[in-house]
């Protein structure tokens, strides 16, 4: 079997099938959960919330400002050039660089990392149907064992208001 | 709980990128016209050379730079707002937010490209890029005007991101509810989004993270304009009040600007189930705050130059006041104050039809003010053999029209092939809260039922 999945529309059903799921031991993260809209409130929401995000954005900010800093002092120095009397390398107007190049730094990496963590660009799964874009919330198992898939099937479709489908 | 329930809404939301109106198309001819006359202009001026535009010494910086002010102050419109809002986690950000930032992003290329018609040499526009050369000149980061490169390309580049991660949903919805060739584009554009727990949570991180960078940037893209000015000790310009002056204004033209685009889409797509009038009454609420702020600032600076009583200051001060742009400068007043204030301070009258008024007032108001701080300093400079005048010529008056129209058409092609509302953040305004009880409530509600 290449996956079975289930269909819902109200979130507390998705819940209540990824908690099935579960139950048939299926691994955390072999289930796997699709939808058009965040859902905040809910448990299920809040698998894969472990995130690195924060810190790499924070060391590409980092490595802005180093980038900023041998861009401005570096350049300064190998091209002297006496402005209004300032210092070859003047610290105060740099600083402006430096910020922007912090700040750009920052930005980039936060972009970067989401899209790999993402996995962004990628291809759609099989497991994708298009009735998630139409609101419905999909939970389901890619590649589960045929004696597998019929337990998860039959775990899926105790949950009230869902529609059960596989790909073989 | 029905999520289907939400599809009405998504149609709404969508039909705008699969039906267009005849008018749509007179509209983007009449403005496609407007900019190749100023394109045609812009080649008029490339042709004959700088000279025919007004600028002229000692006025070396007109239109042309009164424009670029201007429009990276309206840019502040966009990423700002929508980034305060969402840090805030106001829930009525939602219908608005993707209107502002498309507004930064158009703001900033069109403001971007004033000093490169301003150069007269455009081809030389890369001397701003900061490169070591064997002409020792450049790098030269000690000039504002390098600093404005860097500023403006983060803030565009942050914008820009800001603007297209949220739309990545939107684009996958619009994916699945195509066929043929647009299948393909918006399949590409929506770069194989799923929905799953994890995407989700990775954007939201990233947009909070973003939302986060985003305003020390916007603060600084202004302050740094600001300091093309503040930097030159030139009368009325060496002021320490310029930077947040120039930020508090960029915010107050740029919310003016927001109003007036989110009015004309909520007519023209008939979005009114969507941008509802609290939208209006609450950015109205905002921009009655900028403009005590910029009346506040504008007070502050006028009262500290009249009393330092400086002469080459004065004569700026004077020439503004009671001489020759005088009824510009109080055009500018009653335009920024006193047309605004009563309406907005007012609820009733801070209607939508109130809060569009009073904007279009900012919007011509911020623009008088961008001229009064430019030309008049520089046409009275601190010695009186060296003061001049500046009249605009038809140059740079049609490349400055050309540049609105440029904005709306920019603006009414991107509403043609994008969701204008976030579809996914207005699902999730709508989405009720689980009835979770806290034990506080939960007391509560004992005491209430063991009452006597």
């Amino acid at each position: 079997m290449k996956a079975v999945y289930a269909l819902y529309t109200d979130p507390d059903a998705a819940q209540l099938a990824v908690d099935a799921l579960r139950a048939e031991g299926v691994a955390e993260r072999d289930i796997v959960v699709m939808s058009s809209e965040p859902f905040e409130e809910y448990e299920f929401s809040h698998r894969d919330k472990a995130t690195w995000l924060h810190w790499i954005a924070g060391g590409g900010g980092l490595l802005g400002m180093f980038a900023g800093y041998l861009l401005t002092s570096t350049t300064q120095q190998l091209w002297p050039l006496v402005t209004s009397g300032m210092p070859i390398v003047s610290t105060w107007p740099n600083t402006i660089i430096v910020f922007e190049m912090t700040m750009l730094g920052a930005i980039l990496a936060t972009v970067i990392a989401l899209f790999v963590t993402a996995s962004l660009p990628s291809r759609l799964s099989q497991l994708y149907d298009n009735a998630v874009t139409q609101g419905y919330i999909l939970v389901g198992v890619d590649g589960p064992s045929d004696e597998l898939a019929a337990r998860l099937d039959r775990a899926l479709a105790s949950v009230e208001g869902g529609q059960v489908k596989s790909i073989a | 709980m029905n999520r289907t329930r939400n599809n009405p809404l998504a149609d709404d939301l969508v039909r705008p990128l699969f039906h267009t109106s005849v008018w749509f198309y007179g509209a983007v001819l009449v403005l496609a016209t407007v900019v190749l006359a100023g394109a045609a202009a812009w080649g008029y001026q490339l042709w004959y050379g700088i000279g025919v535009a007004g600028i002229n010494w000692p006025v070396f910086w007109g239109f042309y730079l009164t424009n670029f002010v201007f429009w990276i102050g309206i840019s502040h419109a966009g990423t700002l707002i929508s980034a305060i809002l969402r840090l805030v986690n106001a829930r009525w950000r939602r219908p608005v937010t993707r209107c502002a930032e498309v507004i930064t992003v158009f703001a900033l290329m069109i403001g971007a490209m004033f000093p490169i018609i301003h150069l007269g040499r455009p081809w030389l526009a890369f001397w701003l890029a900061p490169y070591p050369s064997a002409r020792e000149i450049w790098p030269n980061f000690r000039s504002p005007l390098v600093w404005d490169f860097f500023a403006i390309n983060t803030y565009l580049t942050g914008s820009l991101m800001f603007l297209l991660l949220p739309m990545i949903p939107d684009f996958a919805l619009v994916r699945d509810r195509s066929t043929g060739w647009r299948r393909r584009i918006y399949g590409a554009l929506a770069l194989g989004w799923q929905g799953t727990t994890k995407q989700w949570h990775r954007l939201e991180s990233g947009m909070q993270i973003m939302a986060i960078a985003i305003i020390p940037v916007a603060v600084s893209v202004h302050t740094i304009v600001s300091f093309d000015f503040s930097m030159a000790t030139v009368p009325m310009w060496h002021s320490t009040i310029f930077g947040p002056y120039f930020v508090a204004g960029a915010i107050f033209s740029g919310i003016a600007a927001l109003i007036v685009a989110m009015a004309a889409l909520r007519k023209l797509l008939h979005l009114e189930a969507y941008l509802h009038p609290v939208h209006f009454e609450n950015l109205g609420k905002l921009l009655l705050l900028m403009s005590l702020l910029w009346a506040y600032f504008v007070f502050a600076e006028r009262l500290t130059v009249w009393y330092g009583n400086e002469h080459s200051e004065m004569a700026v001060f004077w020439a503004t006041q009671r001489g020759e742009y005088a009824p510009l400068y109080w055009a500018m007043v009653v335009c920024n104050f006193v047309i605004p204030f009563p309406i907005l301070a007012l609820r009733q009258l801070r209607t939508i039809a109130g809060t569009v008024v009073a904007s279009f007032a900012v919007l011509i108001g911020m623009w008088l003010e961008r001229f009064l701080i430019i030309v008049p300093s520089l046409a009275h400079k601190p010695l009186p053999y060296t003061w001049g005048d500046y009249a605009p010529q038809p140059v740079e008056i049609i490349i400055m029209v050309a540049t609105f129209a440029a904005m709306i058409l920019l603006y009414m092609l991107f509403s043609k092939f994008v969701p204008i509302i976030s579809i996914w953040e207005m699902k999730v305004g709508n989405q009720p809260h689980p009835p979770v009880v806290t034990e506080a409530e939960d007391e509560l509600a004992g005491l209430w039922r063991a009452r006597p």
